[in-house]
């Protein structure tokens, strides 16, 4: 039993919490009046709740409404998060309801779904909270029996005194629990005590989501409520000159039509608003199909600056940028020298395009602005920095700005930058009226925050024994580098230099699922891939060999990574996919990185079948502490590989004088059912490390192991993403 | 405008809409049945799909006036109780990640195993190429319609 003082964020256990708009947690959700998707066993919902603390409430029936904290956006933690304070609260799962809970930085800390941290950040909280609420029953069921508390247990949802015979439901002693003074320590579970963390439970929102009930920001609709659109200039970096509406204007249902800057001048921008367009044309009406077709008739001139952007020359740009821009940000050792020294130099240049994230519920938002106060709903990664800035725009004060959290149709980082709550709740004013602000697929495609375009240069020096003397890495791209210099193989090697240099771009770009991992990861492990063959070595040898130097008498002392953990994954995934053994046809590749907190390795099982690459399996070991919710965590395990695999292989946004010219799926190459891994095995990692990241460090690696196999499979080394570009078939 | 009499999901229902607009608002917009989702207007993406009669149809390039009185079906019509083999295997499968395209994904299902019960692996794949998850749940929508047509 570990014992923790209950020290972070006191004022969320104040018994009557008050929520933003000054409401009190029951009934606060719109989607609190839907049909409840779990405890179905429970016949009646409770005459009255009673909020133990902010986190749960607890009905005179035993059932428990649990908060999920955090932006659900497919990553599951409106279940997972739910399950932790399940678990020491010690409820039986089948009695508990779940609801996404509002924005209130004063009680629940980082409502962020970024950086794979919400399991990872929220994991001492979710626990101090259910034990805290369990604590207090405890007291209550002491206080009412007279008893002393060490003697009152609990075990699922019950509470019971052995010496006296007395026992009560949770329910029974919410009232007085709720009246007690927070506990100022509290005992969390043992973690062989578990009983839900590591058993898989279903998507709280299954039910809903198979039956399609609204859940989704697109969803939501208000009396009276205006669909609003935007015309954002058609290539970055072009000015809007004149806008003639008398044709939209004098379309059904239309509203109006105006011109809108989302930030004005003086305005101070945080980093979630970046955008790519901040004048517009807006359109207003009353249904979506009415104000897509007054969005057609618009007849706008466009003013172009001389720098329009083209991407066709940008692999170029940046192959002959990197060495003059390059800045050293780590160097072991004398890797000039060894470099000048080699009996042999391997060199391998790597590169990957801009990506559109293309959430499959384009970027939208409610807002309804009155004179004192904004209220919105929608999908949204940062709703707490998104607060600030709706607030700073419309000048209202902060505790007037209320944030409402949908169910999200994908995040992927998109919706960590949202520029359309501001855009919304500006055309909601300017209204007077409740607006659905709603982006076309084509407005949301070419209006991006792009993931960057990036490039990379490896070099390796080889002595005449084929020894490795040192390894360089030169990475950067459009606007940013990917490097992560203290990332393996930093540490493991004698001789090591680590440079970055970046160009600038008017193209608008942001994090896009696990930011620069999602290059640099495959760049470098198809590198060690081809370093490894060059070497003549086994590639998982030879990476547990560097591991080994790295763990035993690691270079330098700033290295990020723990070398045992790294070795861990990929003796798992030799082990588990029987590595060494052949199979006819079957073309292997093997990959492996470190990233958001979290240890994966993987081997692809790649055949060749009338020129397209199959995928026949994907062997993968995760190691990212506690799992959770086991079948859920595989689920996004499989999704980040598939994630991976889709966009190495087919997806590009590419500019022509900075016009994207991909604007819907018709030109955009996604994955699709036929392209996905015929199967994937994932396995996990047991130890009792505290949870890290999963939604992220999925997807890097795959890429590295797709190349590795595409090797195997053809001969020839594939080094420009999309890895099949305008390659109809292969071999 | 014009008067439309639709039968969807076994109910007459009555639009004063433009004859173009596409079922996929008439249903969103003008019958708050928001299960059917917008994707990509072009139908590339597979989330707007309902079925038409037996038929998958993607309700994005549908326009109203072409449905007469034809029987329409959406995710909310699928079942009574969200009892359709295809939905009890979604569940069991635990299929959604972010969940948006599901419907779609779901109704372009239910509409092959009318015309084909027991698919094969490539039959499914075929038939589900033009439903994009982003997500990457294709191996669990696989299994899933395995499932429901070995029920």
């Amino acid at each position: 039993m570990t014992i923790v003082k209950t020290t972070y964020g006191r004022r969320s256990f104040l018994k009557t919490s008050t929520l933003a708009g000054g409401g009190m947690v029951l009934g606060f959700s719109w989607l609190a009046s839907c049909k409840p998707a779990t405890a179905e066993e429970i016949l009646s919902m409770p005459k009255e709740w009673f909020d133990i603390n902010g986190f749960l409430k607890i009905g005179e029936n035993g059932l428990v409404t649990i908060m999920s904290p955090n932006p659900e956006i497919g990553q599951n933690v409106k279940t997972s998060m739910p399950m932790i304070i399940a678990e020491e609260l010690d409820i039986d799962w089948k009695n508990v309801l779940v609801e996404q809970a509002p924005l209130n930085t004063d009680i629940f800390t980082r409502q962020v779904a970024g950086g794979s941290q919400s399991i990872r950040q929220g994991w001492q909280g979710l626990r101090m909270a259910g034990a805290t609420a369990r604590k207090m029953l405890r007291q209550a069921a002491a206080e009412a029996w007279q008893v002393p508390l060490e003697e009152v247990t609990t075990e699922a949802g019950m509470l019971h005194h052995k010496n006296s015979g007395k026992s009560a439901g949770y329910g029974e002693m919410a009232s007085a629990a709720a009246n007690i003074p927070v506990p100022e320590e509290v005992e969390l579970k043992d973690i062989k005590d578990f009983k839900i963390i590591g058993t898989s439970r279903k998507n709280v929102d299954g039910r809903k989501i198979v039956t399609g009930q609204p859940l989704f920001g697109l969803d939501y609709r208000r009396d009276g409520m205006l669909i609003a659109m935007i015309v954002h200039a058609p290539a970055f970096g072009m000015k809007l000159k004149s806008v003639d509406d008398s044709g939209a204007r004098a379309m059904p249902g239309i509203k109006d039509v105006f011109t809108m800057n989302t930030y004005e001048e003086g305005y101070e921008m945080q980093w979630c608003d970046t955008a790519g367009f901040k004048e517009m044309v807006v359109v207003v009406g009353n249904s979506t199909w009415e104000v897509m077709n007054a969005k057609k008739s618009l007849k706008i001139e466009w003013e172009s600056p001389a720098d329009l952007e083209s991407t066709a020359g940008h692999m170029t740009k940046m192959a002959e940028a990197g060495p003059s821009l390059a800045k050293v940000v780590r160097k072991d050792g004398d890797p000039e020298a060894a470099f000048k020294n080699a009996a042999q130099i391997l060199e391998r240049n790597y590169s990957a395009p801009f990506l559109a994230h293309n959430t499959m519920e384009p970027m939208n938002f409610f807002a309804h602005v009155t004179a004192d106060k904004a209220e919105l709903v929608g999908p949204i990664q940062t709703p707490e920095s998104m607060e600030k800035s709706v607030a700073a725009r419309l000048g209202l004060p902060l505790d007037k700005v209320d944030i409402q959290m949908t169910r999200q149709g994908g995040g992927f980082g998109r919706r960590l930058y949202g520029h359309f709550l501001v855009e919304a709740a500006v055309i909601s004013r300017k209204m007077s009226a409740p607006v659905k602000l709603v982006y076309t697929r084509e407005d949301d495609m070419t209006f991006g925050n792009y993931r960057p375009a990036y490039y990379v240069t490896y070099r390796a020096a080889l002595d005449e024994n084929k020894n490795l003397l040192a390894f360089h890495v030169r990475a950067g791209g459009i606007p940013e580098s990917p490097i992560a210099a203290n990332r393996f193989p930093a540490g493991a090697i004698d001789n090591y230099l680590a440079e970055e240099w970046a160009m600038e771009s008017n193209i608008s770009v942001g994090a896009f699922r696990a930011p620069r991992s999602n290059f640099i990861a495959g760049a470098e492990q198809a590198f060690l891939d081809e370093l490894a063959e060059t070497m003549g070595k086994d590639p998982i040898e030879f990476r547990l060999g560097l591991l080994e130097r790295a763990k035993t008498n690691p270079v330098g002392d700033r290295n990020d990574y723990e070398a045992a953990r790294y070795a861990g994954v990929l003796e798992l995934v030799r082990d588990k996919s029987e590595w060494g053994k052949e199979t006819p046809n079957v073309h292997r590749g093997v990959s492996a990185y470190f990233c958001h907190n979290s240890y994966v390795a993987q081997v692809m099982d790649l055949a060749i079948e009338n020129g397209k690459p199959i995928v026949k399996k994907v062997h993968c070991a995760v190691d990212c502490g506690i799992v959770i919710n086991p079948d859920a965590a595989t689920n996004l395990a499989e999704g980040g590989i598939v994630d991976g695999i889709g966009h190495a292989l087919y997806s590009a946004m590419t500019f022509k004088e900075g016009v994207p010219e991909q604007t819907n799926f018709d030109k955009y190459r996604l994955i699709r059912h036929s392209e996905a891994p015929k199967a994937i095995d994932v396995h996990f990692v047991k130890n009792e490390i505290d949870p890290t990241g999963l939604g992220e460090p999925l997807n890097p690696p795959i890429v590295g192991a797709l190349a590795n196999a595409l090797y195997k499979a053809t001969g020839t080394r594939f080094y420009e993403q999309p890895f099949l570009g305008s390659k109809q078939v292969l071999g | 405008m014009a008067i439309f009499n639709l039968n969807i999901n076994g109910k007459k229902q009555q639009v004063d809409v433009d004859p173009a607009t596409p079922m996929l608002w008439v249903l969103r917009d003008h019958l708050n049945l928001v299960g059917t989702k917008y994707g990509c207007g072009i139908a590339q993406c597979g989330a707007c799909t309902i079925n038409l009669g037996d038929i998958a149809m993607r309700s994005c390039q549908l326009p109203v006036s072409q449905v007469g009185n034809q029987a329409v079906t959406t995710i909310e019509g699928l079942s009574d109780d969200g009892d359709h083999p295809l939905q009890q295997a979604w569940l069991e499968h635990d299929v959604p990640q972010c969940g948006y395209c599901q419907a779609g994904q779901i109704m372009n299902a239910a509409a092959l195993l009318k015309a084909n019960p027991h698919p094969s692996d490539e039959e499914i794949e075929a038939a589900m190429n033009g439903n994009i998850c982003r997500c990457g749940t294709y191996i669990r929508i696989k299994a899933a319609i395995k499932t429901a047509s070995a029920g």
